[in-house]
């Protein structure tokens, strides 16, 4: 993981002793309500329906063992003991109190975590692969690039007050797990033909109010000019980006209105001033970055295990669990293991202080003490050996952690929705518990396979919903809340975004609606076909004639 | 009245007479001031005739403007007054980059408007040299938050060697 040097902390340090000034000008009045709004946000304080809410980065998913104790610490002392990892590999407190959030940042400062800019209008926290470095398909690992972004946007001065929010994926794995398509900026590292190190560089996309997909401005950016490209894509936003209507302020819209050439054009001429300037990188940088992910001590092991497999064959449950939450690491008896936070009549993504104590003794126990952080809200232990997948499995039994669902059903992405969120325009949390009961069976998942469910309580979306093969978006209706379904959207190489079914449901029925996408699914597919590939081969009429069928 | 101060956070006279969006030629001939500062569309429409007034001029850019616009005329402005409508709005800090790094202007770059306390230090580092503070912004505030930080990241025109260059020094 990335250390801090003495630069690091220090800026840390004066950040924290900014915003605990602020926070008291504010607490004594000589701050306006307005004029405190941007600077709490950007330090990740956002006043939610019940109380104030603190999103703290982790970025680009990678956490270690003491960081998450030290999460655990502040959900206890801070909060009411538990924290909610987001869809952007953050980890939100619902109930901190305003006048010790400084206190927080401060002990988050105690191991190398921050709150910055990850609300505001501002170039928020990079995310990635969850399985960076680990995975056997990996054209590079993304996450020294990630640190070379996260300390380039920290505090980048030009970039405090931008028309809205804007955000950065880096994706360096054949498979996209990142979402990569439907950020401000995507980047997809890719490698040219004599093995140089580039970017194929995205924009404009985004989900929210309008989702759209990004799309390609460069084919491939050679490594070194990552920073004086992403200066002029972000400049060109900063100066031409609508600040007349909040909605229409994103970046997407407007490489929409001036056209995808049009802005590529803006962008290489604005590159050209600062191009082979003093803010190239050097391979000095990318050499000191790389150096703080370097391997562990991995042992030399062949790719089985005797008590591995007799576990595999006396125990269904371990049988089911390893068949979903762990996958292949790239090096031979490794494994990377899911530990998939869906548990039935638990919020998604929530996890309690005790939890998160527990999940850091297994990190150091079985995983050298470091964990990622996904999108989907799960977390993941990125160097579990074979042999001890069987203990691992048994210790997770016992805190319900052991959930066998990742990538099913049940592993439901949501949003804290209307019971948390002063956006919020519906509940999604009971939506998603509903859904979760009725298909509450391990056979019942696997015979549907493979499939993504999102959830969003309103249109900013921060469910993913418009990615989602099923999405769900709650919606208000003369003060009732009603639920949109829409089907198709994934968020993988082939983004695509969701169509809207038809009409929208009452809470109660969702489940049932779910039901009947499900049957169509199952009647029509063809061979191992997943969800999405049957939905892409017959189309969203099936499904409507199938859902909306009046009874008989 | 508001007080100015420069990057150290040392108040100093004002001897610049700020004149509205609205303001004609003939307000701009008949300021008592010998330093006028004037709109960018009066100095583009009347650029001859202020000149011939012997009054040595600065042009100030709302946030909507670009440094574009007065481009050509950087070596007849001595200053370039940015104008924040509210601090939320950012535009200012890449125009004064922009005037810095593309145009490579020198003279002064002024920050007017919701020129807040908060916002000082990343105004500093894009090139700003002067902030005409708002009323409300105590001066001993204003000063310290020059100082909010002791260096950035990025490279910026305060300090173009980002901070990984030095850091291999």
């Amino acid at each position: 993981m990335y250390r801090y040097d003495q630069y690091d902390q220090r800026m840390q340090q004066e950040r924290i002793t900014q915003f605990r000034d602020q926070t008291r000008r504010f607490l004594a009045g000589e701050l306006e309500n307005s004029q405190f709004l941007p600077l709490r946000l950007q330090n990740g304080l956002y006043v939610q329906r019940l109380a104030p809410m603190l999103r703290v980065a982790i970025p680009y998913g990678c956490l270690s063992a003491r960081q998450l104790r030290k999460l655990a610490h502040i959900a206890r002392h801070y909060d009411k003991g538990y924290g909610h990892f987001s869809t952007r590999q953050n980890i939100q407190f619902n109930w901190p109190k305003l006048p010790e959030v400084p206190d927080i940042l401060a002990e988050l400062l105690e191991v190398e975590m921050h709150a910055n800019q990850t609300s505001g209008n501002c170039i928020r926290n990079t995310t990635t692969d969850q399985f960076a470095g680990v995975s056997p398909h990996e054209i590079e690992d993304s996450r020294p690039w990630c640190e070379i972004i996260r300390q380039w946007s920290t505090f980048h001065p030009e970039f405090a007050h931008l028309p809205r929010k804007f955000k950065i994926a880096v994706c360096g794995t054949e498979h996209d797990q990142a979402a990569t398509q439907v950020h401000d900026i995507g980047l997809y590292i890719v490698k040219s033909f004599t093995g140089d190190i580039g970017f194929q560089v995205l924009v404009g996309g985004g989900l929210g109010r309008t989702p759209v997909i990004g799309q390609v401005i460069r084919d491939f950016l050679p490594w070194e000019h990552l920073l004086t490209y992403l200066d002029a894509i972000v400049r060109i936003y900063n100066q031409e980006g609508r600040r007349d209507n909040k909605y229409k302020a994103r970046i997407k819209i407007l490489v929409k209105e001036l056209g995808v050439d049009v802005f590529r054009a803006k962008v290489e001429a604005e590159w050209l001033h600062s191009k082979d300037g003093p803010a190239t990188l050097t391979a000095e940088e990318f050499k000191r970055c790389k150096a703080f992910f370097v391997d562990p001590a991995y042992e030399t092991l062949t790719d089985n295990d005797a008590t591995f497999d007799a576990k595999q064959r006396s125990d269904i449950r371990f049988h089911n669990w390893n068949e979903r939450n762990v996958r292949a690491h790239k090096k031979p008896g490794y494994r990377i293991v899911t530990l998939c936070l869906k548990a039935t009549g638990s919020s998604p993504g929530d996890l309690s202080a005790e939890q998160m104590e527990f999940v850091a003794d297994l990190a150091d126990r079985y995983s050298f003490g470091e964990l990622r952080v996904t999108h989907e809200q799960n977390l993941v232990l990125t160097d579990v050996k074979l042999a001890d997948l069987p203990a691992l499995y048994d210790a997770l039994q016992r805190e319900h952690l052991a959930t066998p669902y990742t990538g099913l059903l049940n592993d439901i992405v949501c949003c804290p929705g209307g019971d948390f969120c002063s956006l919020a325009n519906a509940k999604s949390i009971p939506i998603a518990e509903a859904i979760q009961r009725r298909f509450d069976d391990y056979d019942v998942q696997k015979k549907i396979g493979d499939i993504t469910i999102n959830i969003s309580g309103c249109m900013n979306a921060c469910g993913h919903h418009h990615v989602g093969n099923i999405g769900i978006l709650g919606v208000d209706k003369k003060g009732e809340e009603f639920y949109q379904v829409a089907l198709g959207g994934s968020s993988d190489r082939q983004t695509a975004l969701g169509k809207v079914l038809g009409p929208s449901f009452a809470q109660e029925e969702m489940p049932d609606v779910i039901d009947k996408v499900l049957q169509v699914y199952l009647a029509r597919r063809e061979g191992n076909e997943r969800f999405i590939d049957t939905y892409n081969r017959i189309g969203i009429e099936p499904f409507q004639e199938h859902v909306y069928a009046k009874a008989d | 009245m508001p007080r100015l101060i420069d990057t150290l956070g040392n108040v100093v006279d004002n001897a610049w007479d700020l004149l509205p969006k609205d303001a004609t030629l003939d307000q701009a001939k008949a300021s008592a001031a010998k330093l006028v500062i004037v709109a960018c569309q009066l100095w583009l429409a009347e650029k001859a005739a202020l000149l011939s007034t012997g009054k040595t001029f600065g042009v100030w850019l709302d946030s909507n403007e670009t440094a574009g616009e007065i481009a050509g005329d950087l070596s007849l402005l001595p200053l370039v007054a940015l104008n924040f409508p509210t601090f939320m709005d950012g535009r200012a800090y890449s125009t004064a980059a922009l005037l810095r790094e593309h145009y490579d202007y020198e003279g002064e770059i002024r920050a007017i408007g919701d020129v807040l306390r908060d916002q000082l230090f990343f105004m500093k580092r894009c090139g700003f040299t002067s902030f005409n503070l708002k009323d409300s912004v105590k001066l001993e505030d204003a000063q310290k938050a020059l100082k909010d930080f002791s260096t950035t990241y990025a490279s910026t025109v305060e300090e173009p060697v980002p901070l990984f260059r030095r850091r291999a020094m």
